[in-house]
């Protein structure tokens, strides 16, 4: 097996007990909160009998709590999710309707954090306490001291409302065909994904530039000027390189954050993701729509950090070949 | 005399920091020839590194300032070329190799990469010729199979292999002037002495002029022609080896070379160590007149007035001293 | 580089850290307009006397005037009264969350820096654990399964606030843990701990009298931090309609409460939301000022 692969390997060996252990912590929530979290059941006709039972039996309500542990973690991972009270439909199935939204959302707003962040971050970074730097420190703090409800609430004010260029309610069926259908999508994506990237935007350049700043005065960059190379190559071959590496461990750390911040525009913009699902599961005592969301929550946070440590291997070669 | 390879004229580089500025290097005057070793030495803080960066405009400009002097690199002055003129200049006809060789290279390129870039962007090879070029380089530093080391990563070489692989990258195209700020300093013993010998050997494959900085009296005993002492941000002294060791004019110096330890002096007279009492004044507000003058044996009122300036003493550059001006004493 | 000795003047780490502090001009104008705010919020309501919940139909969603220089609600309440208050919660919330992630962090850090076998690799497994928990999804689990229970035990405000102040606290103690462990790993081995432990000094007198102040410069700025957090998350599940009970003002409550009528009554909404906006940005950079205070990294 090559390298990288055995590095690969180690990192997974890693992943499952951290995904077992925030099963731990989850279902350890559920098995200490007081009354019946099922108690919907009872009251609920359009639940048959027979899925209530095997619902029981399934969540075990009577037994111990490591026997019930042990039938929910292997139901969970064989896919086995329940049946959402409020859909009537298998929450696997409903999960998987809605978490493409959501993950698209929050992939452009990433894309286009980082595309803000590291032109605005490697520049202010170059040239530290100039006036570039620090309007784009201070529009940093206001980027991420406005909470994404409020920003998203104002754009609505100003897009929707006022102007009207942009629809505010997004649909993820749109009747329309070729351009016009990427048009619409866009218009209605627009906001949301401008929303969660300026927030996550704005943190991120202040933290890629104090990483290039904590490159830049590094011996191997005064080798590399020394070398002739051009200040521009240095910045960018050389600099940027080693600065992108804690930037990328950083993207996978504020993967827990993010997804928060997603729940939210969720809301906000009524996109049919897994946050508002989990909201208006809340709202309906949906339990197994709740505790499936926030397991597959748990599981993509895994997921990127798992991705996040693929990135960091191979940018640094450090760690693959020590 | 044939024109110096560099020559620099009245060095002055300063710092400005919170609390005021620091005169690093405030009046330096040395001068290189073509093919010479010269070694230049001090103490931690006297300013010869802040010399050697200067010459390659690789101080930090922000805090730092070139505010006085020429450097005169074949007759043309470098001092008010930008840093972009400065890099057609650099590793192509001055090259640099640094202190510490552990973080001199960056981790995530191989040292091929990083030697090759050079090769690509000052004599325009292409990748290829690059590659061979660079293996030929590591053979002729001594890495043992050059060939597959070449793919290797920094961090798979010990010290005194990094200090090979930097002295590699220097040399690749082959500059004119070499400066080695403290080469071996942070290696071991025996490591440095293959260093130095590396450098001999290039040297005479190579001719070029070294400037070696080091604060080691023994480095420079065995690998310098001429010797330039530094004090406080100044020149101070500056001879032929021999005669500097054999007959030191300036009373620094003369406490420097009576601070080495001697394994003969030892075993036969129970000496203490001689060290010079004191500590180096600040930069920040250097003290008018000798800067040596606080801890100086022979000091006297005058000293503390006025600096003599370096003068020939004997058909020798020397001390910039009131002992060998009497006149000034007076 | 050169480095330039110190001239003979007075000394004081936390005079030094104070003045380095005053040069850093957005965080000390942040200070005054925080403290501004502070005052205004608990002081206020002595003069403004106006009832929060005010029921006044006939003054219904009124833009700011001398009556009511915050506007009102749909219900005619007064919205400056309702947002003092709103203000008292989240200065309370935001405090006491800051004292539990401080207290559990410290103790978590401590205990992991100074352990010499696995207690301390195995406290930092299950730091990394909770830093992997997904934040508001875990956040509003437990506010579903326990919203009732802790009603009947604290009653409706008292059992919100405890649960809000305890997950939120209890999901922000991990960066502190992993500073204050960092500074005990690299403190304990330091010269004048190891002198202190040759003049027998107890572990715990060690730890309290030696290391901690040291450690305390990152911390304060950690600090700083989970306050403006816990304010954010506790807006954001107001704002959720899952915070305090519907008839308890709190900022995020009330932009719930307005999103619905953002364009005929836009002043509603505008206010809460400025309000926690600049009362993050203040904390935000005075935490910069902070960090430059306490923990300097000259760049040049």
């Amino acid at each position: 097996m090559t390298v990288m692969g055995r590095y690969l390997l180690r990192r997974l060996l890693i992943a499952i007990p951290s995904l077992l252990g925030i099963s731990v912590v989850l279902f350890t929530v559920l098995a200490l909160a007081p009354g019946d979290p099922f108690g919907e059941l009872a009251t609920n006709p359009s639940i048959p009998p027979e899925v209530r039972m095997a619902l029981r039996e399934k969540f075990g309500i009577d037994d111990p709590v490591a026997i019930r542990y042990v039938r929910w973690i292997t139901a969970m991972l064989q896919g086995d999710w329940g049946f959402s009270f409020a859909s009537r439909i298998n929450v696997d199935t409903l999960i998987l309707q809605r978490l493409p939204a959501t993950l698209f959302v929050i992939g452009s707003a990433q894309v286009l954090a980082l595309m803000i962040a590291i032109p605005v971050g490697v520049y202010a970074a170059t040239r530290p306490y100039s006036l570039f730097d620090q309007i784009s420190s201070t529009l940093a703090f206001v980027g991420f001291s406005l909470p994404t409800f409020f920003t998203g609430l104002l754009l609505i004010l100003i897009f929707s409302v006022q102007l009207d260029w942009l629809p505010f309610v997004y649909r993820a069926d749109i009747d329309a065909a070729g351009w016009r259908w990427y048009w619409e999508h866009f218009r209605q994506a627009v906001m949301p994904i401008t929303v969660l990237g300026l927030f996550l935007g704005a943190s991120m350049t202040r933290y890629v530039r104090s990483a290039v700043l904590d490159v830049i005065r590094l011996d191997y960059v005064t080798t590399a000027r020394a070398k002739g190379l051009g200040e521009r190559v240095v910045i960018v071959k050389h600099v940027v390189r080693n600065a992108l590496i804690p930037v990328v461990t950083l993207v996978a750390l504020q993967m827990p954050a993010i997804f928060g911040g997603a729940i939210v525009t969720e809301q906000i913009f009524r996109i049919p993701g897994i946050g508002s699902l989990l909201i208006s599961a809340i709202l309906a005592n949906d339990t197994p729509v709740i505790m499936a969301v926030t397991f597959v929550f748990a599981c993509l946070v895994v997921f990127f950090n798992l991705i996040a440590d693929v990135l960091y291997g191979w940018l640094d070669p450090r760690i693959t070949l020590a | 005399m044939a024109e110096p390879l560099l020559e620099i004229r009245g060095l002055k580089t300063h710092f400005t920091t919170e609390d005021g500025i620091v005169q690093a290097v405030d009046g330096v005057d040395i001068s290189i020839a073509r093919g010479e070793t010269l070694g230049v030495v001090g103490e931690s803080g006297c300013g010869k590194t802040v010399t050697a960066l200067s010459v390659l405009k690789l101080i930090a400009m922000p805090p730092g300032r070139i505010v006085a002097g020429q450097i005169l690199y074949q007759g043309r002055d470098l001092a008010p070329l930008s840093t972009a003129e400065m890099d057609r200049i650099r590793a192509k006809d001055i090259a640099m190799v640094f202190q510490e060789p552990m973080t001199s290279l960056n981790p995530v390129y191989t040292i091929g990469e990083q030697i090759a870039e050079v090769l690509r962007r000052h004599e325009g090879l292409s990748r290829k010729a690059a590659l061979e070029r660079t293996i030929e380089m590591l053979r002729l530093v001594q890495i043992p199979n050059p060939d597959k080391r070449v793919h290797d990563y920094p961090h798979q070489f010990s010290g005194g292999m990094r200090q090979r692989v930097m002295i590699a990258m220097a040399l690749s195209c082959s500059p004119k002037l070499l400066i080695a700020d403290e080469p071996t300093t942070a290696l071991d013993v025996t490591i440095q002495a293959q260093i130095l010998e590396l450098l001999q050997e290039m040297k005479s494959r190579f001719g070029m002029a070294i400037m070696l900085i080091t604060h080691a009296m023994g480095v420079v005993a065995e690998t310098a022609q001429r010797v330039v002492v530094m004090y406080a941000g100044k020149v101070i002294e500056e001879a032929p080896v021999e005669a500097l060791f054999a007959d030191p004019k300036h009373p620094y110096t003369q406490g420097l070379i009576r601070s080495i330890p001697r394994i003969d002096t030892a075993a036969t007279r129970k000496a203490r160590l001689e060290a010079i009492p004191g500590v180096v004044p600040s930069l920040l507000k250097p003290p008018p007149g000798c800067r040596f003058a606080a801890r100086c044996k022979h000091a006297m009122p005058r000293c503390r007035d006025a600096v003599p300036p370096l003068l020939d003493v004997g058909g020798v550059l020397a001390a910039p001293c009131v002992l060998y001006q009497p006149e000034m004493a007076a | 580089m050169v480095e330039p000795q110190r001239a003979a003047r007075q000394f004081s780490p936390w005079l030094d850290a104070w003045r380095r502090f005053r040069r850093h001009r957005l965080a000390v104008a942040s200070a005054v307009i925080l403290v501004a705010m502070i005052l205004s919020i608990l002081f206020a309501p002595l003069v403004w006397k106006v009832a929060i919940n005010d029921i006044d139909f006939t003054a219904r969603m009124q833009t700011p005037s001398w009556q009511h220089p915050f506007g009102t609600d749909d219900l005619g309440q007064d919205l400056l009264a309702r947002m003092l208050y709103g203000g008292r919660i989240s200065l309370a919330v935001g405090l006491s969350a800051m004292v539990v992630a401080l207290t559990v962090g410290t103790i978590i850090g401590a205990v992991a820096g100074m352990s010499r076998r696995w207690v301390g690799p195995a406290l930092m497994w299950l730091t990394d654990l909770f830093l992997s928990l997904p934040a508001l999804p875990l956040l509003l689990l437990v506010i579903y399964l326990f919203r009732d229970a802790l009603k009947a035990a604290f009653g409706p405000e008292g059992g919100v606030f405890v649960m809000i102040v305890v997950v939120i606290g209890g999901l922000r103690w991990m960066p502190v843990a992993r500073l204050v462990r960092a500074q005990f790993l690299s403190l304990r081995e330091k010269e004048f701990v190891e002198a202190a432990r040759a003049l027998g000094a107890s572990k715990v007198r060690q730890v309290v009298r030696h290391i901690l102040p040291n450690a305390l410069g990152p911390v304060i700025v950690a600090a700083t931090i989970d306050v403006a957090a816990a304010i954010i998350a506790e807006s954001t599940l107001s704002f959720l309609g899952l915070g305090f009970p519907p008839d308890i003002p709190t900022w995020g409550r009330i932009l719930y409460d307005a999103k619905d009528y953002l364009d005929i009554a836009p002043h509603w909404a505008l206010f809460p939301g400025a309000a926690i906006f600049l009362t993050v940005l203040s904390i935000n950079f005075i935490g910069d000022g902070l960090r430059d205070a306490l923990d300097p990294r000259r760049v040049m």
